[in-house]
């Protein structure tokens, strides 16, 4: 059996086709009990954030309410989103 | 109150302090094995939506994460339990691996406590002891309030000896 020789009629949307290289994003949400040390301390510790970069995003969290802490593949992105929950953090995994 | 010790993070318990840590681990093993209802809104919380606006999925996530983390969430609350006197007041020596465990787990205790306590940003945690001193110091929300304030005080405590 051979392949069909005609392309086919429809191409794909290219609305479901994400940019390759970083096309999601991990959010973590303002919560009223982690304490900013710990959710600094956390940034450090997963990602390797340095204390500086760590801090701001905690602020940007405490403060704006929500920061994206990481942006990547969507199953990398849902790795993030896991670990940080075993942490007690409320992370959420979106489009970039 | 915890200290660092040759690279250990050590600190003395009186015998109170032991039972009210061992009663919260115990209840939050207790919420993610026996009483593990995803319409409580302690389990939202520690489990929560990785995709709000998409339940299909958010529940295929659950399908491949919610065991392990779990798992992961009952073995940091038995960090707890393990390194406990039993019935007695005395020394808690955690290595870095149990010190880390034990952040989480008490993370987690503060997580469920804070849902049913319904604290919010504004919530003045000084204040609520007072009017709760006030109006029945014998009340339960007296009693989890401080249990709450302990916790805070103690996770912090730990997270600065891990940290200087």
């Amino acid at each position: 059996m051979a392949a069909p020789q005609v392309a086919p009629l429809e191409t794909p949307d290219t609305d479901e086709v994400p940019a390759p290289d970083r096309p999601w994003v991990t959010i973590v949400w303002d919560d009223p009990v982690n304490l900013m040390a710990y959710v600094t301390w956390v940034f450090q510790k997963l990602f390797g954030y340095s204390r500086g970069r760590a801090e701001q995003l905690m602020l940007d969290v405490h403060h704006k309410g929500k920061a994206v802490v990481s942006s990547g593949t969507r199953e990398r992105m849902e790795h993030d989103a896991s670990q940080l929950h075993a942490y007690g953090l409320w992370a959420t995994v979106d489009r970039a | 109150m915890f200290q660092r010790c040759s690279g250990h993070y050590v600190a003395t318990f009186a015998i109170d302090e032991v039972r009210v840590l061992r009663k919260v681990a115990t209840e939050v093993v207790g919420l993610l094995t026996d009483a593990f209802d995803h319409a409580d809104p302690v389990v939202v919380r520690l489990f929560p939506e990785v995709y709000p606006d998409d339940a299909a999925d958010t529940a295929e996530f659950r399908r491949y994460t919610e065991g392990d983390l779990k798992t992961a969430k009952i073995d940091q609350a038995g960090a707890i339990l393990a390194a406990l006197p039993d019935d007695a007041g005395g020394e808690v020596r955690l290595d870095s691996e149990a010190a880390e465990a034990w952040l989480r787990a008490l993370n987690d205790a503060r997580l469920a406590m804070g849902v049913r306590l319904e604290i919010r940003d504004s919530t003045d945690l000084g204040a609520e002891l007072d009017d709760a001193v006030a109006t029945d110091p014998g009340s339960s929300r007296m009693f989890q309030l401080s249990v709450y304030a302990y916790l805070g005080y103690l996770q912090e405590s730990l997270l600065s000896a891990l940290i200087d």
